[in-house]
């Protein structure tokens, strides 16, 4: 007589690398997304110091913009600025998984569409910044 | 298998004289401890889908080779497979479209193997059962004819109805891949399902399980399972949605605890 298992207990199970993130884009851009709040979290430091030193008068803001023009912190800060973007880009982009549905009830806008007035309100803000950077403001 | 047979009858149609290699998992549960790689050259064939390659290679190459298929129309789920490491429903993936290959097939990422293409669906169905996918009232109540719904109410949750339990979702996650337990894309889309339908009462019920570990919370919105999901079902969305009502619903018991759940 033949002997039957119930079910065959040799199985394999496949262990995922700890490089996983390295597979495929789309993963990879999830951990520069991810990587990328420290930089945005830099930047708002980085902001504080700023406030900090204007309210300690003329003096204390002059030595920060000191410290801004070393040339290490110019590269760190060019660097950040370009994790911050991407940062900014990947959220707005999340905003059709997100909200979407809480403001319409159903999924029925497209995704380009959900994601424009973040994207709209972000240039408006850098147009409103630029013109107080060349003193039109 | 009928499918390579009944093409060679239809004449010249999808025909195009090129070959394309399948580089296909192999793991033999008696003999092997890993899964290997066996390359077969196939007829590479316009009107091919990958799982019709796969047939041929089961009629004409190598009886033993296990996978799963049914419909053959993108409707049963169970052709699930990795296709250059992209989870892909194969009755759905032309062979063009993979071509000039060679084409890696492999099963479902994450999941436990149980020979070559053919992955172990317990710890899915557990998933599934666990999120009570069923119509919960609380009121014991009988109804005593159809519970009307209008076609704006079936709306809101029509969507999620869709899924196939294809897996796909499940195979594109890493957070299933690192932790097992995770419940994951599939059965937390279908929660939802069930917590927007207006003849439901079971919402608290399913947060009161889903909001614990291996639930919502450990979802951190990579979103390639809507990517990758044939029915468009985005259980992304659905799983970012139930956590803000989710959230609102613990803001709600806080401010008002006598209010009903
Ligand atoms: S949600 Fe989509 S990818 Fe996931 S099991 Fe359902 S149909 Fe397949
Ligand atoms: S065979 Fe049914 S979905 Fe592919």
């Amino acid at each position: 007589m033949p002997q039957y298992k119930v079910y065959q207990p040799a199985t394999y199970r496949p262990r995922m690398s700890p490089y996983w993130f390295f597979d495929r884009w789309p993963y990879l851009k999830f951990m520069i997304r991810e990587t990328s709040s420290v930089f945005a979290a830099y930047w708002a430091v980085v902001m504080l110091a700023q406030i900090r030193s204007i309210r300690h008068g003329a003096w204390a803001y002059a030595r920060f913009e000191h410290w801004l023009s070393n040339p290490l912190i110019i590269i760190l800060n060019a660097v950040a600025l370009l994790f911050v973007a991407f940062h900014a880009v990947t959220w707005f982009m999340l905003v059709p998984r997100v909200f979407v549905r809480q403001m319409t009830g159903s999924g029925a806008i497209p995704d380009e569409l959900a994601a424009a007035p973040n994207f709209g309100a972000w240039i408006v803000a850098s147009i409103v910044v630029g013109l107080f950077l060349v003193g039109a403001i | 298998m009928e499918t390579s047979s009944t093409n060679a009858q239809s004449g010249a149609i999808g025909i195009l004289d090129e070959t394309i290699v399948l580089e296909i998992a192999r793991f033999h549960p008696e003999k092997d401890t890993e899964p290997s790689y066996d390359s077969f050259e196939v007829p590479l064939r316009s009107d091919w889908m990958v799982l019709d390659a796969l047939n041929y290679v089961k009629d004409h190459l190598d009886g033993s080779l296990a996978y799963r298929w049914s419909c053959r129309m993108g409707i049963c789920g169970s052709c699930g497979m990795m296709v250059n490491g992209v989870p892909r429903l194969t009755c759905e993936t032309l062979l063009t479209s993979v071509a000039p290959g060679p084409v890696r097939i492999g099963p479902l990422d994450h999941f436990t193997v149980v020979k070559d293409l053919v992955i172990e669906m317990d710890e899915f169905m557990g998933k599934l059962q666990k999120v009570r996918p069923w119509i919960v009232r609380k009121d014991n109540y009988q109804p005593k004819r159809e519970f009307i719904q209008t076609p704006a109410q079936l709306e809101v949750f029509k969507q999620y109805s869709l899924c196939i339990n294809c897996m796909l979702c499940y195979a594109a996650c890493p957070v299933f891949g690192l932790d097992p337990s995770f419940t994951g894309p599939a059965a937390l889309a279908l929660a939802e399902r069930y917590n927007l339908d207006s003849r439901d009462q079971g919402a608290a019920e399913r947060t009161d399980i889903l909001s614990q570990h291996d639930g919502i919370w450990d979802c951190t919105v990579i979103g390639e399972c809507s990517e990758v999901c044939p029915k468009h079902v985005d259980p992304s969305m659905a799983i970012q949605q139930y956590k803000i009502d989710a959230t609102k619903d613990w803001f709600k018991t806080w401010l008002m605890p006598w209010g009903n759940k």
